[in-house]
């Protein structure tokens, strides 16, 4: 058993850690807007499914305009992202401004409501484009880097065996890395880093040290939904279809991995979509192995939120969170 | 779960406001065809046969081929019908996909004395509901393409079928696996659905009884995109045989992600991966896959490919999967109200006549298939049909049919 698990270590990492750094992408979105307004904007997860599509139509037009063939794959790749994040920035700053401002004053119940009333929206309107334009919601985009290379991970040690990485699980990696470290560097050493951070602390004296709050409040949704428009874009080149729903389930467990990282605290966001993208991922290739049998892979998501009640019962302000004082 | 569900219903709800609307604007026109045949009077008296399927919806090509094909063959026929002092008429309805609407349908041909017949559903769960509201006003149907279980298993007088049962088709898929490909490590994944698990069992226990072992039996979830954690057991496991459970979606993704993996392992699935959503999912990698499925390939026979290329002048359309078991279906419905007719006396049956007639049927030779109903109606002659993806396009190449041992 042990040399089973062992020896598909390296594979599971690698496809962990995939998983897991899109989660914490989308996480990060969760927490941010948490942190400035105590709001879970459950419509964050089809913000992710609606930059997904977005950077796929993209790639469509590029490809009727010729402009696929004609330069090279990581500049499309870029210019995919950007244009995507900034649809989903723009949307975001759109749905609160609909959406959450008008109710800001209201109890925070009506407010969640507000944002699953969003989240049906933006899934129904995605699938009547999508179904309007290609005739099915289910939609298959074009792989820009579809090549897959073995690693010699077996070398290392003989317990191992190989893992077949695909090439864009580098571009994941490095992505979200660089978009994490971004983030970071921005609310911790900028001016609007700093604004951010005040009102998020709190509100009304923020505002007497002349901070414009409504606009740190319309930056942090732009932010929070343009890294998750990037991600979208991540996971439709990752897997090739996507459809209206895959922010439902993505956008739960991103939630969780907020939740599990202290929300409201950026880098325990970080830090907890890459421990529930690898427990599930663990969890998917050995739960069979362990438990002999008697419960497959189609338990992975009770053991990832099994481990999550765990350590909400003991450390109920997650493990990065620290109690309510600083957020950001 | 619960908000996608909600999703659902709230578009079905819409779904089904809108076609009311439509209906009411249908109707009429029914009813300006039946007057004008009555008018007709000369014509005789007015035999209609309904059909039930999906004209609208994300079915509605399936849907429409079933009606097209029992319009055929009713054209076909009008003329002996016409000496015998009866006309045909065609009626069709659309159930949506939906039980709901089907039932309500249902109702209203049961309402309708002149109706002897139904050729229907596509989608089992809509059959199966419709059935008890036939089987009420005595009303035989015949269904091209309802596989589960369940529609002939509750033994109904009225309730039959052309085409073979979900219980079949696995052991069928077992057995090419095992006894043409020389499967023995045989590695199971289902989606956990009524429709997945039930073919991925049947797969299993026969593959088992012919002697392959089960490397793993593993479970996903519908809607999920990372199928890694399932593929790295399969990885492990080092199968030379991948069974799925499943509709294409998954397939699709599951194909294309163990490649990369670089798991070379058949890949197999049933019916549900019939579609040119597969190709379009896993693009380059379907190559050599097989899927198994209940409707054949016309084009294979001459007198299939003549039929087919008679559909298509007919309709401008190209025959799918099941015109030509709509036509065979409408065909065998045909034959039961004329020898009806005969045992009457040549006057108008009774339905229930009709619909002992239909169960009776034996060695009925159709374009598609043989039809013979057993004591349920099911159809002794169905088969399962083994198709592969030789290249990355719909549809697969027929490779192998398989017949129900006895």
């Amino acid at each position: 058993m042990l040399a089973s698990i062992l020896g598909s270590l390296p594979q599971v990492l690698i496809d962990g850690l995939a998983l897991g750094a899109i989660y914490a992408v989308v996480a990060l979105g969760y927490t941010m807007v948490y942190g400035i307004l105590e709001l879970i904007n459950f419509a964050h997860g089809e913000v992710f499914m609606t930059g997904a599509f977005v950077g796929t139509a993209t790639l469509f037009i590029f490809d009727d305009a010729g402009f696929l063939s004609s330069a090279p794959g990581w500049i499309v790749y870029f210019i995919v992202i950007l244009i995507s994040m900034i649809v989903t920035g723009l949307l975001g700053v759109l749905i609160e401004r609909i959406a959450y401002r008008p109710l800001r004053r209201a109890p925070k119940l009506i407010s969640l409501i507000s944002a699953i009333g969003v989240s049906f929206v933006l899934q129904d309107l995605i699938r009547f484009i999508a179904e309007l334009i290609t005739g099915n919601y289910i939609v298959s985009g074009i792989s820009l880097f579809n090549g897959s290379f073995q690693l010699g991970t077996s070398s290392l040690t003989s317990s191992f065996s190989d893992a077949f990485v695909k090439n864009n699980t580098f571009i994941i990696l490095g992505v979200a890395i660089l978009l994490m470290l971004g983030l970071d560097l921005f609310v911790n050493r900028t001016k609007w880093g700093v604004a951010m951070r005040a009102v998020a602390q709190d509100r009304e004296t923020a505002s007497l040290m002349s901070i414009n709050v409504n606009k740190v409040i319309v930056l942090t949704f732009f932010i929070g939904s343009a890294l998750g428009g990037a991600t979208g874009v991540l996971f439709a080149q990752q897997y090739g279809t996507i459809d209206p729903y895959i922010g439902y389930i993505l956008g739960l467990k991103a939630f969780t991995a907020a939740v599990l990282g202290g929300i409201g605290n950026i880098r325990g966001a970080m830090f907890g979509g890459l421990a529930i993208g690898l427990l599930e991922m663990f969890a998917s290739a050995n739960l069979g192995l362990i438990t002999n049998g008697s419960f497959g892979s189609e338990y992975k998501d009770v053991f990832a939120f099994a481990i999550l009640i765990l350590v909400l019962i003991f450390k109920p302000e997650g493990l990065f969170g620290r109690a309510v004082k600083e957020k950001v | 779960m619960k908000r996608k569900t909600l999703g659902f219903v709230s578009m079905a709800l819409l779904m089904s406001l809108v076609t009311a609307c439509g209906n009411s604007g249908g109707n009429p026109t029914a009813n300006g065809s039946e007057a004008a045949s009555s008018s007709g009077g000369a014509a005789g008296t007015v035999i209609k046969i309904a059909t039930q399927s999906p004209l609208s919806g994300s079915s509605s090509i399936q849907g429409e081929a079933i009606r097209l094909g029992a319009q055929m063959a009713l054209e076909d026929r009008a003329k002996e019908f016409k000496d015998l002092g009866f006309s045909l008429e065609l009626v069709p309805y659309d159930d949506q996909g939906d039980a709901k609407k089907g039932v309500a349908n249902s109702e209203m041909i049961g309402a309708d004395q002149a109706v002897l017949g139904v050729i229907g559903h596509l989608n089992s769960g809509v059959s199966i509901p419709s059935s008890v509201v036939y089987e009420k006003y005595n009303i035989p149907m015949i269904s091209p393409a309802s596989t589960a279980t369940e529609f002939t298993d509750r033994k109904l007088k009225v309730a039959n079928r052309v085409v073979a049962r979900d219980d079949f088709q696995g052991p069928a898929g077992a057995q090419y696996a095992v006894n043409e490909l020389g499967a023995k490590n045989i590695f199971v994944i289902q989606d956990k659905t009524a429709y997945g698990q039930g073919l991925a069992e049947a797969f299993r226990d026969e593959a088992q009884k012919l002697g392959a072992t089960i490397a793993g039996y593993e479970a996903i979830t519908v809607g999920e995109k990372d199928f890694n954690g399932v593929l790295n057991i399969a990885l492990s496991k080092k199968p030379d045989f991948i069974f799925f459970g499943g509709l294409y979606a998954e397939g699709g993704l599951l194909v294309k992600q163990a490649r990369e993996k670089g798991i070379t392992a058949p890949f197999m699935g049933g019916d549900a991966l019939d579609s040119s959503g597969m190709v379009e999912i896993a693009g380059d990698s379907v190559k050599d896959s097989l899927y198994s499925s209940v409707a054949t390939d016309i084009t294979k026979s001459a007198e299939g490919k003549k039929w087919a290329d008679r559909y298509k002048e007919k309709f401008s359309k190209n025959a799918e999967g099941y015109s030509v078991y709509a036509y065979d279906s409408m065909s065998v419905m045909l034959n039961a109200v004329k020898s009806a007719i005969d045992a009457n006396g040549g006057k108008l049956p009774a339905r229930e006549a009709v619909r002992d007639a239909v169960r009776a049927t034996k060695d009925f030779k159709g374009v598609a298939t043989e039809v013979s109903f057993d004591d349920i109606g099911d159809n002794v002659y169905a088969k399962v049909f083994i198709y592969k993806f030789e290249t990355a396009a719909y549809p697969g190449s027929l490779v192998s049919e398989v017949s129900k041992q006895k």
